[in-house]
């Protein structure tokens, strides 16, 4: 935070004409990072994991036209799959990559078999193992058993049975501790799986248990809960949950979630939802959030931008940010709306305080041309959410402000007109009726 | 001196002697072959006078029409049914109601047979004023003369009677017929208002059968509601009788995608639609309609944007409401701007329009009378609409059958020891 709360002071003299357009000297001189490329490696160091995996797949497949950075990707997961054993992923990968790698990244049929083997062994011993526990029916065995099943097969990719597992222990937990242990591995499973319906029942689960959380697993099921709402499309939701989530989080987290992730997915959905006073409050002083906002400078200066109304330098960190975002597993189904709502946003908030606004300097400060301004407005207006009128001849905005005393005698007439349609019709129904039954009437006795 | 002398005699007699009662049940129990010689009847009519003899011109002219006539017999009936209309006496026509209904309807039977419709609208509008009880009474004339007048194009006419109150209806029939036609006749008037009204009453009233007559009014009603209010909801409100809501729709179809094509907003996909099912409007005779329906999406769209913009030039207006040319927008704004539905101002000069306000203050007089008759005529209403009230809640047979209901009721509640523990 650099005082930003004080700009409304000092600059609102000289920053009514620039409004959004130069900002301040300081702040466009600063380079704007991360408009390169992603380092592919410096991401994936952030996650461990089976996400780690998942999430350079998906960079591979969105970044087909990247040969560089998707063989890049491919050779790190490939990589961290070896470390593992999930043979069918491994064989995934090795299709992907297709040979282009040279021999290092071939097919090692060796490996997999080996691993394979393994697996069944160990299956076979764990089986046996449950078996036991079960006829000597000792919960706390059995729930162990169980947990370790749920392991075994979320090692291996299955991840259907590894839930069904999970959940299975859940007969058998006798402390709290082992209901939040539970929840916690469904959660993890239920991600993996896109089951983001169990996610936020299980995330409940936890929070209802009646021992007192460590304040690690309360961030955890925050990140979750976010993550849920986040693929409902419930932005502001997300951008309440991801906000108040502790910076106890750390790095405890990063087989799902990073805490960049918490600034960028928090920051944008807050943008594209709250109102300027919620920004405030619970975005830009917020001391917890600000620790995680420290950690991706890029999110925390567009927020500050778009809070003082800097929304061309707003908007330029929004384009640079976007590539990269678009690789994000999570985020990349939702940018769209995210950066559409972000927009109207802005334009809305510009044209609030004033009474008339000159289409060309509005454009500017938008980075963009007064024609694709105004359909913009139009829409907006159409809308209902810009209470305006283009004077498309001038190129200026004009604001509207509705005629309370003639909207009333408008509405006053209408439904008098209403009334009196309705009632007249509903006589007439009534005496169709009366006269049917009449008719009967005198037709039966 | 036959039978039908000494009908005449005692006709003249009675008529001038005031005793119309005794007449009405002479003429009752005249017997059925006197009214069959129909030849011989017609003479007979210019020993009476229409306006002090009426009841019995009434029933010899009703002998002579009824039954089946040629064309030649029936063109030299209509000038004397014309007269017999205009001078006759009210209070007498009153004792047989349905003689003079089917003489009326003969009649313009006739006119529209002779293919002289323009002939049989005046008279049957004064038919209608000297039958109907109150104005508020429909006869079953006022759809035959509503049918006139739409043959005879005289659709001023027609709105004479369509600004009564109808509530008071003999014949649902006739009420459909009513409202129908009288719909279309304000269609014809441009008062969509009105017809709208009236197609609405044909679509909801209740019935226990769906009837031909309410299908064509939905199309119709469909039509009009785009053109006047530019959207169309498919649901009807609640007090619709089930038939109606179940199968309007599936006999409306094409309208209803009509409909659905109108509310993207898109010229383009109005026009496929419309194109897709011209057959279909051609033979509803509703392609005139359908026609009316696109050029109202063009005004629409104008309307949009005058809640959008204070000024916008011609040309955009044309780009944005896909018109061909700025000549074309400005036609179109031009038509609007006379008709009330926009208040703007053409600057020919550099091609721009500027979008006004709508002037209206509400601070004249005469808005001031508007809405004070406004509040009088509701007063009025929702007097006529309690009085119906407590008559329908103190009516026999109402509270008959609500009485029997309750009984019913009563008697199931108590019912509940099975049938084996009485024996």
């Amino acid at each position: 935070m650099e005082g930003d709360d004080e700009t409304s002071g000092p600059m609102i003299d000289d920053e009514i004409y620039a409004n959004g357009v130069g900002g301040d000297d300081e702040k466009r001189s600063r380079p704007i990072i991360s408009s390169e490329q992603l380092d592919v490696e410096a991401y994936a160091s952030l996650y461990s994991g089976r996400t780690k995996i998942m999430r350079l797949i998906f960079i591979a497949n969105k970044s087909k036209s990247n040969h560089a950075m998707e063989l890049e990707a491919l050779r790190m997961a490939y990589d961290e799959i070896k470390k593992g054993e999930n043979t069918q992923l491994f064989r995934d990968v090795v299709q992907m990559i297709g040979g282009r790698l040279g021999p290092d990244y071939a097919m090692d049929l060796a490996w997999c078999e080996m691993v394979d083997r393994r697996a069944d062994q160990k299956k076979e011993k764990l089986e046996n193992e449950l078996n036991a526990y079960r006829t000597n029916l000792i919960k706390e065995s059995i729930r162990m058993g169980y947990n370790d099943f749920g392991d075994f097969y979320y090692a291996h990719g299955q991840l259907g049975d590894a839930f069904k597992n999970y959940v299975r222990t859940r007969d058998y937990c006798t402390t709290a501790k082992h209901i939040v242990h539970m929840c916690m591995s469904s959660i993890l499973v239920s991600i993996e799986m896109s089951q983001f319906a169990h996610v936020s029942s299980y995330v409940s689960k936890a929070e209802q248990s009646p021992e007192a959380l460590d304040p690690v697993t309360v961030a955890k099921l925050r990140c979750a809960a976010g993550l849920a709402h986040l693929e409902a499309k419930k932005y502001k939701l997300a951008a309440r949950k991801f906000l108040e989530t502790g910076h106890e989080l750390g790095n405890h987290y990063n087989e799902v979630i990073a805490p960049q992730d918490v600034a960028t997915y928090g920051g944008l959905c807050a943008l594209a939802s709250f109102d300027r006073m919620e920004l405030k409050n619970k975005v830009i002083d917020n001391l917890n959030f600000r620790n995680f906002l420290e950690l991706v400078p890029e999110v925390r200066e567009l927020i500050n931008d778009f809070y003082s109304s800097h929304y061309a330098s707003c908007l330029d960190y929004l384009g640079n940010l976007k590539a990269n975002l678009l690789l994000d597993i999570h985020l990349h189904d939702h940018l769209e709306t995210l950066y559409g709502q972000i927009r109207h946003k802005a334009l809305i908030q510009y044209t609030h305080p004033f009474v008339s606004v000159d289409l060309h300097m509005m454009a500017s400060a938008f980075k963009t041309d007064v024609s694709g301004l105004e359909k913009e407005l139009e829409a907006l207006i159409t809308d209902n959410q810009v209470q305006a009128r283009i004077d498309s001849h001038n190129k200026i905005l004009y604001a509207r402000h509705a005629d309370q005393r003639n909207a009333t005698f408008q509405r006053v007439l209408q439904t008098g007109d209403e009334f009196d349609r309705d009632v007249k019709s509903m006589l007439l129904r009534v005496n169709l009726i009366k006269h049917e039954y009449n008719l009967k009437g005198s037709r039966k006795p | 001196m036959d039978a039908l002398q000494a009908l005449v005699a005692n006709i003249q007699g009675l008529s001038s002697a005031g005793d119309i009662s005794h007449l009405h049940v002479v003429l009752k129990q005249a017997p059925d072959s006197l009214y069959a010689e129909s030849t011989r009847l017609l003479p007979v009519l210019d020993q009476l006078d229409p306006s002090k003899h009426s009841l019995g011109y009434l029933y010899i002219l009703e002998a002579c029409s009824s039954g089946s006539i040629s064309k030649e017999q029936g063109s030299a009936l209509v000038l004397p049914i014309a007269t017999f209309i205009n001078s006759c006496d009210t209070e007498q026509i009153r004792l047989a109601p349905d003689k003079f209904l089917s003489v009326c309807k003969r009649f313009k039977d006739q006119v529209t047979v002779l293919e002289e419709p323009l002939r049989g609208v005046a008279p049957m509008l004064t038919a209608i004023r000297k039958i109907q009880t109150s104005s508020e009474h429909l006869t079953s004339l006022h759809p035959e003369f509503l049918l006139l007048c739409l043959l005879s194009k005289c659709y001023k006419a027609g709105l004479s009677i369509l600004g009564d109150d109808i509530f008071e209806v003999d014949q649902p029939r006739d009420l459909f017929l009513y409202c129908y036609y009288g719909g279309m006749i304000c269609i014809g008037q441009k008062r969509f208002q009105k017809a709208l009204e009236l197609l609405h009453n044909v679509v909801t009233a209740p019935m226990t059968v769906i009837n031909a007559i309410a299908v064509e009014a939905y199309k119709k009603y469909i039509l009009a509601s785009l053109i006047h209010h530019g959207q169309f909801s498919t649901s009807l409100p609640k007090y619709t009788s089930s038939v109606a809501q179940r199968n309007l729709k599936n006999f409306c179809q094409p309208y209803i995608e009509l409909a659905n094509s109108y509310s993207t907003g898109k010229i383009e996909e109005l026009e496929t639609c419309v194109q897709k099912y011209k057959e279909k409007f051609e033979n509803d005779n509703n392609l005139g309609l359908v026609k009316q329906v696109i050029s109202s999406m063009y005004k629409r769209n104008i309307q949009r944007l005058t809640q959008t913009y204070l000024t916008l030039s011609l040309q955009d207006i044309a780009n944005s409401v896909q018109l061909n040319s700025a000549k074309e927008a400005e036609m179109h704004v031009l038509q609007m701007i006379q008709d009330g539905e926009i208040f703007a101002t053409i600057n020919q000069k550099d091609g721009m329009v500027r979008f006004l306000e709508d002037p209206e203050q509400y601070k004249t007089c005469q808005m001031i009378e508007h809405i004070d008759s406004s509040i009088q005529r509701i007063m009025a209403l929702s007097r006529k609409l309690t009085a119906m009230d407590e008559n329908i809640s103190s009516d026999a047979l109402f509270l008959g059958k609500v009485g029997r209901e309750r009984q019913r009721f009563d008697f199931d509640d108590f019912d509940t020891v099975p049938q084996k523990f009485n024996i």
